[in-house]
C-alpha cells in the first residue's frame, strides 16, 4: 500500500482525545479540537490510523490514500 | 427543600490566584473538605463556600431551565452543590468551564468509584465504560466505538425510516388523540437498541422495566433497584453465552468478536457495556422524542417551519439538542487529580466537579440569544452529547433517530397538537413527558 493522508476537521471535532490517545505521535489534542501533529499529515500506511478513523465520535478523522485520494477510513 | 441558592451564592469560590484577604468564613462541616485533598492549602483556600442543594429544579415542573443557573453563570460560574447522597461538588454552569472539565484529563471518572460521589441515588453506580479513565477507556471505547460510526448509522437509516413511518401510520389508523410516548416516542429507540444487539422482540417489553428503574432517582429502594441491576446483568450474560456459542449478524456478536491487536472484551466488560448501551440509549431518545415535540407545539411557527420545509430538521435537531435542558440535574462527577484552576476557582485535588450541560447550552457568552430557538444557527457546537473521551458513544445514532422521527412527525403529521396535559416524569435523571396526549 502506498502513502496515506490524515486530516482532523476542527470545525466538527468533540474534543474526545481518542486519536490522540491511539496515535501520539500523529495527532494532539491541544485546546478545543485536536489535530494533525505538525508535518504528519502525509504517512505511511499504518493500521492504527483507520482505528482512529473509525472510532473517533464525530467522524472527525479521514484517511485518504495519498496518491489517488480515495477515502479508506473511517472505514464503512 | 430544593430552594434557589439566590443570596447565599455571594460568597462563592475561592479566588485561585492572587488570594485577597477578607473572606466570610464558611460553615466547615467536616463533609465539606474531602479526606483525599493532601495538599497544604493556602489559608484562604481552606474556607469553601457552604454548599447549596442541589437539583436547583424540582421535579416534573416541565423543561425550564431554573433561574439559578442563569445567577450562577453570570456570578460564581462555579458553585458549590450538595446532591441528595454523597459528599458535596462544584457544579460548572458556564459553557467555557463545562467543556474545559469535561475535555481535560486531569479530571478523572474512574475515582468516582472510590470516592462518595455526589449522586441522585442511594446505590453506589457501578463501573462501566462512563466510570473508567484512559488509557483502559480508549481500550474499551475503540473496540466498541466501529459498530457506531457514522456509515453504521447511515446503513440502518432506511430501516428507521420505515419504523418511523410504520409506528405513525399505526397510531393514526387507531385515531386522534394518542398518547406520543406509548405510540412513537417508546418503540422506537427501544426496537432500534434491541434490534442492534439483537435482543429477541419477546423480550422487549422486559427491557423497558430494567432500564426505567436503572435511571430511577428515589422511586425505589436500593434493594430494589440493585434487584433491577442484577437481572438485567443476568439476562445480558446468559445472552452474551448464548452468542458466544452462536454468533450471529448482530451488535452483540461483532462485541464478542471484537478484539484489537493486543485484546478483547472480557466477559464483565461485555455485559457492563450492553448495559450502559441499553440504559444510555433508551432512556435519553425515548424522552427527547416527546420533549422536540413538546417544544416545537409550544412555538408553533417553529414547527410549522418543519412542515413547510423538513430539509431544516438536521439544524432543528442540533438545536432541539442544545435548547432543551435534558438531564434533571448534573450527573456523573469528575474528580481532580490534582489541583485544577476552573473559571477562577480552584479546584483542590479530590474534589468533585458536576457539569450543567444545560446551562452550559444557555450560556449567553458561548451562544447569542440562547434563549431563542433557531435551527441555522452557526457552528452550534451543543454539549448535549457531552464532550471529552465520554462523548456520547451513541451520538451518530441518537441523530438519526431523531432526524427520522421529526421528519415523519412533520410529513405525515403536520397538523399535530398538543391534546391533554403532559404528565412528567418525576425522580428520573432525564426530564421528558412520561404521558403526551397529541392530536391531529
Ligand atoms: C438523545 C439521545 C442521547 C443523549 C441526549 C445522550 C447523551 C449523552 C451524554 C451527555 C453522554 C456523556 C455523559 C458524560 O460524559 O457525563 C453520553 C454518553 C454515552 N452515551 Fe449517550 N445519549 C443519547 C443517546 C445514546 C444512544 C442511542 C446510545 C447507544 C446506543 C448512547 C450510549 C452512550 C454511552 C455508551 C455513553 C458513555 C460513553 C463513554 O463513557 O465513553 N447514548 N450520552
Amino acid at each position: 500500500m502506498g502513502a496515506w493522508h490524515i486530516e482532523v476537521d476542527e470545525n466538527v471535532c468533540v474534543g474526545s482525545g481518542m486519536c490522540a490517545a491511539l496515535a501520539p505521535d500523529r495527532f494532539v489534542l491541544e485546546g478545543p479540537a485536536a489535530s494533525v501533529v505538525q508535518g504528519a499529515a502525509d504517512t505511511d500506511a499504518d493500521e492504527v490510523l483507520l482505528d482512529v478513523a473509525d472510532s473517533c465520535p464525530a467522524s472527525a478523522v479521514t484517511v485518504t490514500d495519498g496518491e489517488s485520494g480515495e477515502v479508506l477510513g473511517p472505514r464503512p | 427543600m430544593l430552594g434557589p441558592p439566590g443570596a447565599t451564592q455571594s460568597a462563592q469560590g475561592r479566588t485561585a490566584l492572587p488570594v485577597t484577604t477578607g473572606n466570610p468564613p464558611s460553615a466547615t462541616f467536616p463533609w465539606e473538605r474531602p479526606l483525599t485533598s493532601t495538599t497544604p492549602p493556602t489559608s484562604t483556600s481552606l474556607s469553601l463556600p457552604a454548599p447549596v442543594p442541589y437539583p436547583f429544579n424540582e421535579q416534573g415542573d416541565g423543561l425550564g431551565l431554573h433561574a439559578a443557573y442563569a445567577d450562577a453563570r453570570e456570578g460564581a460560574g462555579m458553585v458549590r452543590v450538595r446532591l441528595p447522597h454523597g459528599e458535596p461538588a462544584w457544579l460548572a454552569t458556564r459553557y467555557e468551564d463545562a467543556r474545559f472539565v469535561l475535555g481535560d484529563l486531569r479530571f478523572s471518572r474512574a475515582m468516582a468509584l472510590e470516592n462518595d460521589e455526589p449522586r441522585y441515588n442511594a446505590a453506589r453506580s457501578k463501573p462501566s465504560i462512563l466510570s473508567m479513565d484512559p488509557p483502559d477507556h480508549t481500550r474499551l471505547r475503540t473496540l466498541v466505538s466501529r459498530a457506531f460510526t457514522r456509515h453504521q448509522v447511515e446503513g440502518l437509516r432506511p430501516w428507521v425510516r420505515e419504523l418511523t413511518s410504520g409506528l405513525l401510520d399505526e397510531m393514526v389508523a387507531a385515531g386522534s388523540p394518542a398518547d406520543l410516548v406509548e405510540n412513537f416516542a417508546l418503540p422506537l429507540p427501544v426496537q432500534v437498541i434491541c434490534e442492534l444487539l439483537g435482543v429477541p422482540a419477546s423480550d422487549r417489553g422486559q427491557f423497558r422495566v430494567w432500564s426505567d428503574a436503572l435511571l430511577s432517582t428515589t422511586r425505589l429502594t436500593e434493594d430494589e433497584l440493585k434487584e433491577n441491576q442484577d437481572q438485567l446483568t443476568g439476562y445480558l450474560a446468559g445472552y452474551v453465552a448464548e452468542r458466544r456459542a452462536d454468533p450471529r449478524d448482530d451488535l452483540m456478536s461483532g462485541l464478542i468478536e471484537a478484539r484489537d491487536a493486543k485484546d478483547r472484551l472480557s466477559e464483565e466488560e461485555l455485559v457492563s457495556l450492553c448495559v450502559a448501551i441499553l440504559v444510555a440509549g433508551h432512556e435519553t431518545t425515548a424522552s427527547q422524542i416527546p420533549n422536540f415535540v413538546w417544544t416545537l407545539l409550544e412555538q408553533p411557527e417553529e414547527w410549522q417551519r418543519l412542515v413547510d420545509d423538513p430539509e431544516l430538521v438536521p439544524g432543528a435537531v442540533e438545536e432541539l439538542m442544545r435548547y432543551i435542558p435534558l438531564g434533571a440535574g448534573a450527573a456523573f462527577p469528575r474528580y481532580a487529580k490534582e489541583d485544577v484552576e476552573v473559571g477562577g476557582v480552584l479546584v483542590r485535588r479530590g474534589e468533585a466537579v458536576v457539569v450543567s450541560l444545560g446551562s452550559a447550552n444557555r450560556d449567553p457568552a458561548r451562544f447569542d440569544e440562547p434563549e431563542t430557538l433557531r435551527f441555522d444557527r452557526p457552528a452550534n457546537q451543543h454539549l448535549g452529547f457531552g464532550h471529552g473521551v465520554h462523548h456520547c458513544l451513541g451520538a451518530q445514532l441518537a441523530r438519526m433517530e431523531l432526524q427520522e422521527a421529526l421528519r415523519a412527525l412533520v410529513t405525515k403529521v403536520p397538523g399535530l397538537r398538543i391534546a391533554g396535559e403532559p404528565e412528567w416524569k418525576r425522580q428520573m435523571l432525564v426530564r421528558a413527558p412520561r404521558v403526551l396526549p397529541v392530536g391531529w
